[in-house]
């Protein structure tokens, strides 16, 4: 018989982890070595964050962690613990309306498979946040760090100058309705 | 792809966290950013008994100016530093180095101090310690001691921290008046590691004539490699030469030794140029 040393490797210690995931608190009950990642993805069975290199290289797995980007494959869930992470199933309002990246992304086609898309979107969901109206070379840097094998990047780059213009529109609308609330 | 198993403890404070790492044995490492640790462990190339987590040590997330230093606590993010005018405007090297540093997303995440103590030989901080002198303190559970940079970096990926020790603060002194500086390197795509680079630092005299130069070089050798630019008169086609003269890099997937020598050359030129004019720009204001 093949001895795997299955046998002989005692159990992982296991922790309590609770993350507020996209405004929800949730618990789980992980081993140290869990990445925030697998435990988003398998604990919590939000799949919507994809692994692709689990090195820290292809940007899938962005997360926002108190409304910062980070790679959720280069941190343990346990480094995550108490904190507010909003994953691509966060970035939508409740009715299903778009978020205006999402929105911009399905104007301009920045998307074929899909596959590097939610970190392409919370990459730049936080961007903006930082930077509301960046120039194209900007709009390069913000995305610098994410890989698409479809698209060849020449939309997502206008997808991101025009989500900036989505969010210049909502906030102006949102100034002149509390304008016309206040009269 | 996944980490392989590890004893885990999260301390509050500086001083549990090296009771931990007192009794956590030699093959434990300490968990900050993780940029470079979570991907070895991810690849299995490192298997740590135990990981001393020190994300809540908020005591360490700080960054000042003190005494004529720039002072960095081990818990102070790339881009928290990167993002500081008063460091910016102190010593202008960091600034410069940081914005090459991988990308946004990971200077989020990533420590300068943790990148210190990582000493990649293609490390951007690692080679701005080295050039400006700098030190790093370090903490273990019977008290703390300084080490100078040019004693820190052993070799590759080897800095003089003991296992019992924590890293917990780096400090560079800030840039000298009549000098100036700059930070060039050549990377295949961009945030990727640098093929070659080069970090320089000048000093003009009182009358504005040419006083002193030095850089310091990184993926062209194991620790970050400091070379007196002085004789050269500030003359950059010569320094550019004496650089040739001094690198002696290896060959890998990246890059041909010839190649890294040649890159060494033309950033030394480009970077004394440019870190002279900062001097003369600074010295008019």
């Amino acid at each position: 018989m093949t001895d795997f040393g299955a046998a002989t490797q005692p159990p992982d210690e296991l922790f309590d982890v609770t993350l507020v995931v996209n405004g929800v608190s949730r618990d789980a009950r992980v081993p140290s070595r869990r990445l925030l990642s697998d435990c988003l993805r398998h604990d919590l069975r939000l799949t919507g964050t994809h692994v692709g290199c689990e090195h820290g290289v292809c940007g899938a797995c962005t997360v926002l962690i108190d409304g910062t980007a980070v790679r959720s494959c280069l941190m343990l869930a346990m480094s995550a613990d108490g904190a507010a992470i909003t994953t691509v199933e966060g970035l939508a309002e409740a009715d299903g309306t778009l978020s205006p990246v999402q929105q911009a992304f399905t104007d301009c086609h920045g998307l074929q498979c899909g596959f590097c898309t939610p970190g392409f979107l919370t990459m730049i969901t936080a961007a903006l946040a930082g930077n509301p109206d960046p120039s194209e070379a900007e709009a390069r840097e913000i995305i610098g760090g994410n890989l698409c094998r479809c698209t060849g990047y020449q939309n997502i780059v206008r997808a991101v100058l025009r989500a900036a213009e989505l969010r210049r529109a909502a906030g102006s609308a949102a100034a002149s309705a509390e304008r016309a609330g206040a009269s | 792809m996944k980490p392989p198993p590890f004893g885990y403890s999260r301390p509050e404070s500086v001083s549990e966290a090296v009771e931990m790492l007192a009794s956590a044995g030699e093959e434990a490492k300490v968990l900050a950013g993780g940029q470079s640790l979570i991907p070895l462990l991810n690849m299995r190339l490192a298997v740590p008994s135990h990981l001393v987590d020190i994300n809540r040590l908020s005591e360490l997330s700080y960054v000042s100016i003190a005494d004529g230093h720039v002072v960095i606590g081990a818990l102070a993010r790339h881009a928290e530093v990167l993002a500081d005018p008063a460091v910016r405007a102190a010593q202008p090297l960091i600034a410069q180095a940081l914005g090459l540093v991988a990308h946004p997303v990971i200077r989020n995440r990533g420590t300068t101090v943790g990148s210190i103590v990582h000493a990649d030989p293609s490390g951007e901080m690692t080679a701005v310690l080295a050039l400006l002198g700098g030190t790093v303190v370090l903490a273990n559970s019977q008290g703390e001691r300084t080490v100078a940079a040019r004693d820190f970096f052993l070799g590759p990926l080897e800095s003089d921290v003991r296992p019992d020790e924590l890293a917990i603060q780096v400090s560079m002194p800030v840039l000298a008046p009549r000098a100036g500086c700059a930070f060039t390197e050549v990377s295949r795509r961009n945030g990727d590691y640098a093929v070659c680079g080069v970090a320089v630092l000048a000093e003009l005299t009182e009358s504005g004539a040419f006083g002193a130069a030095r850089a310091a070089y990184l993926s062209v050798a194991g620790t970050p490699l400091v070379v007196d630019l002085t004789e050269t008169g500030g003359d950059p086609a010569a320094a550019g030469r004496l650089a040739m003269d001094r690198v002696a890099p290896s060959s890998d997937i990246h890059a041909t030794a010839a190649y890294r020598r040649h890159l060494a050359g033309v950033l030394t030129e480009r970077g004394l140029a440019a870190a002279l004019g900062h001097a003369r720009e600074r010295g008019s204001d």
